[in-house]
């Protein structure tokens, strides 16, 4: 997980914090800006930034077995770690190696897939994939390995099927608690043809209960809230984009995703190779995920959010700046 | 002479109240600068506690004004209205305990509605606070300096002017007569007395806790209490004026603070928006205070109080209010209103004392059968004449 190509993580982005706002303002209050944090957030710090991790796919390594197939090995260590999610607002989360969310991780169909776990933190800790394994590798109590203990460690091995996209989780009990507090990541089973060439972005959708109220005091894409206001994620005018997105929100059934002047593909569970719909919002619950697909066909900056105006002011809005 | 010798050689009484002091002041010295030797750090996580002491509202902006409750300093970082991040100035460093700090938050709400604000700590932790009816403070300029100076003149000096005008009838009833209205006064007192300790009480649940709360109510109530006894034995030692125009005095002093405290309640309530100004909470509290004058003159039964003396009587019971209004709707602060509001209850239990002796029958009981039906009466006239104007 490197920090290279972070787009200038701590740069001053004063002109749009607040206390900028000359008192007695005329506009009462309708200051012409969106909602948004006070100050700005320390990516260094943090050890990650949600614009690496929006193109950063981990594809581990790979190796071929006595058959020719392909075998492809991670390691997955889970941490505490303090991570600022919001400016001056610290969140002891737990994490698959360092990052919230966790890496992504990606395959081809078919490949056998060896993840070691090593739980690196002071609680049980386990990985539960979405997709076709042995009960064995189911990553829950009373399976396989069952709970890993801390300074434990595991190993989980399945072959990569169906294709499409998926997610990891810890599966320990209290759920909601070892899920919201960051024990989450995507899981991409690429088709054994492949797709269409693309600019690929995944984004995971989640909450933040930052004061353990069973409610979410912020909503990000890939750990921090309005991590993609400013700046925009940069794409390509007429580019294909192809957007890996999942929901691993806790407390609140469903969340969703909106684009601003354009509508996309959407391949549910990203299974299937044809569409069901071309809309421009969609609606995941809780673990549901999809593919969308979209081209921007002019220039300028296009919002994109949780059609939910909560999440959205809470900190789920971002924008695309579309590039000639 | 032995003693006197027996003085002699010993160290002297100023030195022996002293060395007790310095041995103390040495002893905390040394236990702070070697950090609490044995202690160690605290166990768990910083307590953070805020409490909000004030709220302004112009268009646009809502500024909060915070103190710190807790032991722990507290640092806010972010801060939101009904579930929306929002841009704010103020508040940028620690908040150490028992400081204030104030947040400037821009935000476009509307008169009459209701919103919730949440102020984020470094910690994550969200400090709450609900704006149940949006309304926009008042400027406290002039004119609303007068305002408020009428509102008290309304509901404090003129209902207590008009009850006094009872005086003539109550010089001529017969004793046993004089005695009823009496206990009917006491009566009204102390209905006063537990309404000012529990609208007291709920202020200081409003307040910051750390002053004491509740505490508060009662250490005010105490204060005023022992001020007034104080007060009135040295009047007594004096032997100035009639007894009966020491007793009016205290009345007047007692419903004096205690309308300091409910002109308090008003001028907030006005501030905040929460109360419509208008001839229906006029008039109520015409006849609620009204009560307040039959009071102070019952005592001045048998004497010839000069009509300067009248109105000098219903300025101290009356114009507390004016004050309070002014404190009320300018600088609100709940742990200060609380405190008034106990010390207005203190000073009414203090001239309850005082006048029980006039509600004594010939045989000298005072709860006989009138007198109950006075108090009684007395209660049941503030309860009903108190639905009219609930603040």
């Amino acid at each position: 997980m490197a920090l290279q190509g972070a787009s200038a993580p701590a740069q001053d982005h004063s002109g749009h914090a607040g206390h900028d706002m000359p008192p007695g303002d005329a506009h009462a209050g309708h200051d012409g800006r969106h909602a948004t944090f006070q100050g700005t957030v320390d990516h260094r710090r943090n050890g990650f930034d949600p614009h690496v991790v929006l193109r950063d796919f981990d594809e581990g390594t790979t190796s071929r077995l006595p058959d020719g197939r392909v075998l492809r090995e991670w390691e997955l260590i889970a941490t505490q770690k303090d991570i600022e999610v919001a400016p001056g607002v610290t969140f002891p989360a737990w994490v698959y190696n360092g990052r919230l969310p966790g890496p992504t991780l990606r395959a081809k169909e078919g490949e056998r897939l060896r993840i070691t776990f090593r739980n690196g933190s002071v609680h049980p800790h386990t990985i539960h994939f979405h997709g076709l394994h042995p009960a064995a590798m189911d990553g829950v109590a009373g399976s396989g390995a069952g709970e890993i203990q801390p300074g434990a460690s595991t190993v989980y091995e399945f072959d990569a099927e169906p294709f499409g996209l998926h997610l990891y989780h810890c599966h320990v009990r209290p759920l909601a608690e070892h899920i919201q507090k960051g024990l989450y990541g995507a899981f991409v089973i690429d088709p054994k043809q492949g797709r269409e060439k693309a600019d690929e972005l995944v984004m995971v959708m989640h909450g933040l209960d930052t004061n353990f109220d069973r409610e979410n005091e912020i909503y990000a894409v890939n750990g921090i809230g309005f991590a993609y206001m400013d700046p925009p994620i940069r794409v390509k005018r007429g580019q294909l984009v192809r957007i890996y997105l999942a929901n691993l929100t806790e407390f609140d059934p469903i969340n969703s995703f909106h684009v601003h002047g354009n509508f996309f593909h959407y391949f549910p569970t990203g299974t299937s190779l044809q569409p069901v719909e071309l809309t421009d919002t969609v609606m995941q619950c809780q673990g549901q995920r999809g593919i969308l697909e979209l081209r921007f066909p002019r220039a300028g900056r296009f919002m994109f959010h949780a059609h939910q105006s909560e999440f959205t002011e809470l900190g789920w809005q971002g924008f695309f700046e579309v590039e000639d | 002479m032995e003693a006197a010798t027996a003085e002699r050689g010993r160290a002297p009484a100023w030195l022996l109240g002293l060395v007790p002091l310095l041995l103390i002041v040495a002893a905390i010295g040394a236990f702070a600068l070697l950090d609490g030797p044995g202690l160690g750090e605290r166990n768990g996580v910083p307590v953070e506690e805020i409490a909000v002491e004030r709220t302004v509202l112009e268009p646009g902006r809502i500024e909060l004004t915070i103190r710190n409750d807790g032991p722990d300093a507290v640092r806010i970082a972010q801060a939101q209205v009904n579930d929306a991040f929002v841009p704010f100035s103020g508040a940028e460093g620690e908040i150490g305990r028992l400081g204030t700090a104030t947040v400037n938050i821009t935000y476009p709400w509307n008169e009459g509605e209701a919103y919730d604000v949440a102020l984020v700590t470094a910690t994550g932790g969200t400090i709450t606070h609900a704006i149940d009816v949006a309304a926009e403070t008042p400027d406290p300029d002039l004119g609303f300096f007068g305002l408020m100076a009428l509102l008290g003149i309304y509901v404090g000096v003129i209902p207590i002017a008009l009850g006094m005008l009872w005086l003539p009838w109550i010089r001529r009833i017969p004793p046993q007569w004089l005695r009823v209205v009496m206990a009917l006064t006491i009566g009204l007192l102390a209905f006063l007395a537990i309404d000012a300790t529990l609208e007291g009480f709920e202020l200081a649940g409003e307040g910051s806790q750390a002053f004491g709360g509740a505490a508060l109510v009662l250490l005010g109530a105490a204060a005023s209490y022992l001020a007034l006894t104080g007060v009135s034995a040295w009047m007594e030692g004096r032997r100035k004026g009639a007894s009966g125009g020491r007793l009016a005095l205290l009345i007047a002093v007692g419903i004096g603070l205690h309308n300091l405290g409910e002109g308090v309640a008003i001028g907030s309530s006005y501030a905040v928006g929460a109360l419509a100004l208008g001839a229906f909470l006029v008039v109520g509290f015409a006849i609620h205070n009204t009560t307040e004058g039959i009071a102070i003159v019952a005592p001045l039964a048998e004497g010839r109080p000069t009509a300067a003396r009248l109105v000098t009587l219903g300025v101290v019971a009356g114009a507390p209010a004016i004050l309070g209004a002014w404190i009320g709707a300018a600088a609100f602060n709940a742990s200060v209103a609380a405190f008034l509001f106990g010390f207005g209850a203190g000073a009414i239990a203090q001239v309850i004392v005082q006048l029980t002796p006039t509600m004594r029958d010939d045989d000298g009981r005072a709860l006989h059968p009138a007198a109950v039906a006075g108090l009684l009466a007395g209660m049941a006239v503030m309860f009903a004449t108190g639905l009219l104007v609930s603040v």
